[in-house]
Order: structure tokens, then sequence, then C-alpha cells
């Protein structure tokens, strides 16, 4: 059902756990769902830069892949880049998604997203 | 038989159980010589027609039924599917008004939903936070326009065993057909169709070590139904197609097998149930037990797992990383798994939060299943709970609120977080 990939990541998340005081944290899912993810983000301000992310996830197979695949392709990222990385860019790096896991269960890059908005409205920008 | 290949430990009995070896040779002749069909008259074709009553008998003393009044199906799902249009349909003059309850098996809740559409009314009994349904509610619920009782005998995800001599009593004296769908009993607890008072009963053979495919309704001499599949003569013309004879035989062997085995099986794994939940509720934090404590079958355990998520607790038994480690196969009542949104409809008639839901582990045995086995997978699961906790956000430990959810009050989960 799931690629080796995502397996892969299941079985061996990376950076999984809480960044210490976080700059950004973004919350997204829902328990009666079965999916719940938070990211937290480190950020380094004059570059603007992703300098540690973590995230701590609630859900399937695919929902700790996701979680785990985009700390992997956020970290060391400029913020704006950071907030590109979609649904099917996570699911393209996984090497795909069964499809009924496209939507439940890759809510990852929307709480990047969150993270760093939430960074944002507490940095005034 | 607890044992498969790669040294996986199968704990997923309730969904199909391994075909008994004994089962398997009793069905080779007739894949691998005799392929007569038993309609025909030729001598390959009248044993065959032989072996088909012998193993119609083997089934009959099984749960008590007189053999004329067994019919093979290709399992409880058409057997189910079989009960509910067929009589339905005979008895739709008279009334067309079902009784059945909300944590009933698909196969039974789908072909009731087939005739809603169609015009007929069910009433779908609730279940208490045990999966009890109430005899006396299903008294209460009887209308004049009543033909069909259908109640499952035990619940295939939480093991619960429902009153049915109780129920079968209320059917008898109102006059309404009572239907059993004992795919879960039948070879693992005594079954016995008078003393449930079941009019029809539907049995599968994969679920007691017979093969797929295969299966009976048990139809009580003058209960009137319309056959399903229309076509040639075969079962006296109400289940037309050829017979499925080494599926057949393999069932009736299978039925000879329970009958001698079934009193030790479920003496042997109702101990070791009972050892689980001991060990579930000493050695795991934050659990509940799902479905009736007593009134349970044998081999079942349900329970939940608090703050964590069921497909990925089965992923990481499937598919240990460590070195040498071996495979544990269970099942979940996860949305994830459900192929839905929701979680699994039975845990949600508790009255389960749908979170809790979420986290639920069914652990089916079959017979010879070894307490060796049981430790190694209960130590896998504890640890794959603890992993999986650690990387949950929600968890918070000792949140006993959820764990003892209580059905006429409901629980907060989030506000209890």
């Amino acid at each position: 059902m799931y690629s080796e990939k995502v397996m892969d990541h299941f079985q061996n998340p990376r950076n999984m756990g809480e960044v210490e005081n976080p700059d950004g944290v973004g919350e997204v899912g829902n328990p009666q769902c079965g999916d719940v993810m938070r990211i937290t983000i480190k950020v380094d301000e004059k570059e603007d830069r992703i300098e540690d992310v973590r995230f701590k996830t609630l859900g399937c197979g695919a929902a700790i892949a996701t979680s785990s695949m985009v700390t992997e392709l956020a970290k060391g990222k400029r913020l704006d880049e950071a907030q590109e990385i979609s649904k099917k860019v996570v699911a393209d790096a996984l090497g795909g998604l069964p499809p009924q896991k496209m939507h439940c269960s890759n809510l990852a890059s929307d709480g990047l997203r969150k993270a760093i908005e939430d960074y944002r409205s507490r940095h005034g920008n | 038989m607890g044992k498969s290949t790669n040294s996986a430990i199968f704990l997923d009995n309730a969904a199909t159980t391994r075909t008994d070896p004994e089962v398997v040779a009793a069905m080779l002749p007739w894949l691998e010589q005799n392929f007569g069909s038993p309609a025909t008259l030729y001598s390959m074709g009248s044993e065959a027609k032989q072996a088909i009553e012998s193993a119609r008998q083997s089934l009959a003393g099984l749960i008590g039924a007189e053999s004329k009044d067994i019919f093979f199906t290709s399992g409880a799902t058409e057997s189910n599917n079989w009960v509910i249009k067929g009589v339905a349909e005979a008895r739709a003059g008279k009334g067309r008004h079902i009784i059945t309850n909300e944590a009933e098996h698909h196969s039974i809740l789908m072909p009731l939903r087939h005739l809603e559409k169609k015009g007929w009314d069910v009433t779908y009994l609730p279940v208490d936070s045990d999966g009890l349904v109430d005899p006396d509610a299903v008294a209460a619920s009887i209308r004049p326009d009543t033909v069909l009782i259908t109640m499952v005998h035990a619940n295939h995800e939480i093991g619960t065993i429902q009153p049915i001599t109780e129920i079968g009593r209320i059917a008898r004296e109102s006059g309404v057909a009572f239907h059993v769908n004992a795919a879960q009993t039948v070879g693992h607890i005594p079954v016995d169709v008078q003393a449930l008072g079941a009019d029809l009963l539907s049995l599968s053979g994969h679920k007691f070590y017979g093969p797929k495919g295969v299966g009976a309704l048990y139809i009580k001499r003058g209960v009137r139904i319309i056959p399903l599949l229309h076509g040639g003569s075969q079962e006296k013309k109400r289940r037309a197609g050829t017979h499925n004879v080494p599926g057949i035989v393999g069932l009736g062997e299978a039925a000879r097998i329970a009958s001698r085995d079934l009193v030790a099986e479920a003496d042997q794994l109702g101990s070791l149930r009972d050892y689980i939940f001991a060990w579930v509720e000493e050695n795991i934090e934050d659990v509940r037990i799902n479905g009736h404590r007593r009134r349970r079958l044998p081999n079942n355990v349900n329970f939940s797992l608090e703050g964590i998520e069921g497909e990925s607790i089965m992923l990481s038994l499937s598919y240990p990383t460590a070195e040498g480690a071996r495979p544990v196969f269970i099942s979940t009542g996860s949305a994830c798994v459900s192929g839905s949104l929701e979680p699994s409809h039975i845990l949600l008639a508790l009255g389960m939060p749908a979170e809790l839901a979420h986290g639920s582990v069914r652990i089916s045995m079959a017979k010879g299943e070894t307490r060796e086995e049981i430790d190694y997978a209960l130590e896998a699961i504890a640890a794959v709970a603890g992993r999986l906790r650690e990387m949950s956000p929600v968890y918070k430990r000792g949140n006993k609120k959820c764990a003892a959810f209580d059905k006429t009050e409901g629980c907060d989960c989030e506000a209890a977080g």
C-alpha cells in the first residue's frame, strides 16, 4: 500500500519532537479525524531561514511520513521557499501516496505554513 | 495454528483463519481426482453428492440442526443477504418492518439500507457501552408489520455475545422470523439453533479453520424465503449454482473437527484472553477494554489506546524494524483502515469518542495459540504504544477521563486534555 520511502519515514522519522522555545508553532488536524500535527520552527532572523524544524504527529502511516518529510524539505530553506512546499511536493518526495491519503493525512505542509505565519505574526511582518 | 510463514504472529483470526491441515487433506481428492458435479448421474456425480450430504450432516450436527435444513452458500455475506432480501420479499404482503441493531456487520447493514431505499422500514436498536442489545427494547420495537428480527450472535470486532435466547423467545412469541448471524461463533462456542430459537442462522467456513468461499444458511422448516440466486435445481431449488464440492467437503470437515475440539479450544483461548486483559491493564497506561468482559468470545480481545492511531499501531507491528523481530498481525477500528473517514461504526455505537475509536486494537486468536507468542505480541504492542505516544502531540499521560467514558454522559477528550 505504501511506497518504500513512506515506510522508511514512518519507521525512521526525521526531526521528531519539539523545538525548544520555538519561534513559530503550527498545529493542524483534529483528533476526532485521527490526525493531528504540530510543527515547531526555529528561525534565523537575519537570513529569514528555517534553522530548525520538528514535528509531533498523531495519525496513520502517511500522516507520520508526510510530517517527517516536510521537516526534511523545510530545514535550511528561506521562509518564502518553505511556504511553497505543497501537499503535492511532499507526496512526490515520498514516491507518491495512496489517493485516499492525499487529503486526510497529508496536512504537514499546512502545519508548516501555519508555523511560518505564526512566526511572522509574532514578528509583525 | 497460531504460527504462520516467516514466523509472523497472526492475531487477526476474526478476519479469517488458517485452513486446518486436516481440512485441506479432506478437500484435495475433490480437487485432484473427483471433479464431478453432484448434479450428474454417473458415478463421479453420485460420489460428490454423497460427500456433500455427509458434510451437511457434520455441519447440522455442529449446530443442532436437521441436515435437510442446511443450505450451502458462498459464505456468511451471501447467507445474510439471502435472509434479508429473501424474507423481506417473501413477507412483503404482511409488512415491511425489520429490527436489527446499530453495531451489526456490514453484510447485514448494507442489504438493509438497500431495502430502505425500496420502502422498507428498519429499526436500528442502540447497544450499551459493552455492545449489548436490550431484549426489552427488541420487544418494544415489534410492530404489527414487523417481519424479521436479525441479530448478530457475537460481534466480530468487540466479541460481545448477545442475549440471543431471550431475543429468540420474544420473536417466537410475536410470530416474527428470527435470524442470527453466527459467523463469529460457529465452531468457537456451542451454537444450537433450537436453544437459540433461531429460524435462520448464517455461518462461514473460513472463520473456523475451513476454506474461504463457502458457508451455509440454516433455514428452519416452514420459514418462507425467496431464493437470492435463481437457476439450476441445486439445494432443493433454493440456491442455484453448481456445488462448490471441495469447499463444502472442507466446511464439513471443519465442522467435524470443531465438534471434537471446540470445548477445549474455548477453554484454552478464554484463559489466554483474560490473561491479555490483565496484562494490558497492568502494563499499558490509559487503555480502555472494549466489549463485555465476560459475555464475550473466548478468542477476542479489543482495547483502545489513548493518544495514538490504529493504522500506525498496525503498521508498526507488521513491519518491525529490529533485526530478527517477528511481525505481529492485529486489526484496528481506525478510519484509516476502514477505508472511510469514520472510525468503526461498532465502536462509535458503544458511545466511544471518535479519537478513542481510532486507537483501537483487536487481537483475535486461533486454537493452539501459545502464551509465548502472546507475551511476544504484548511486549511489541506496549513498545509501539510507547513510541507512538512519544510522537503524539495530543497524548497526555494519565488522562483517565476518556478511558472511563460513560455512554450516557459522553466524554469530551479535548476538554480533558
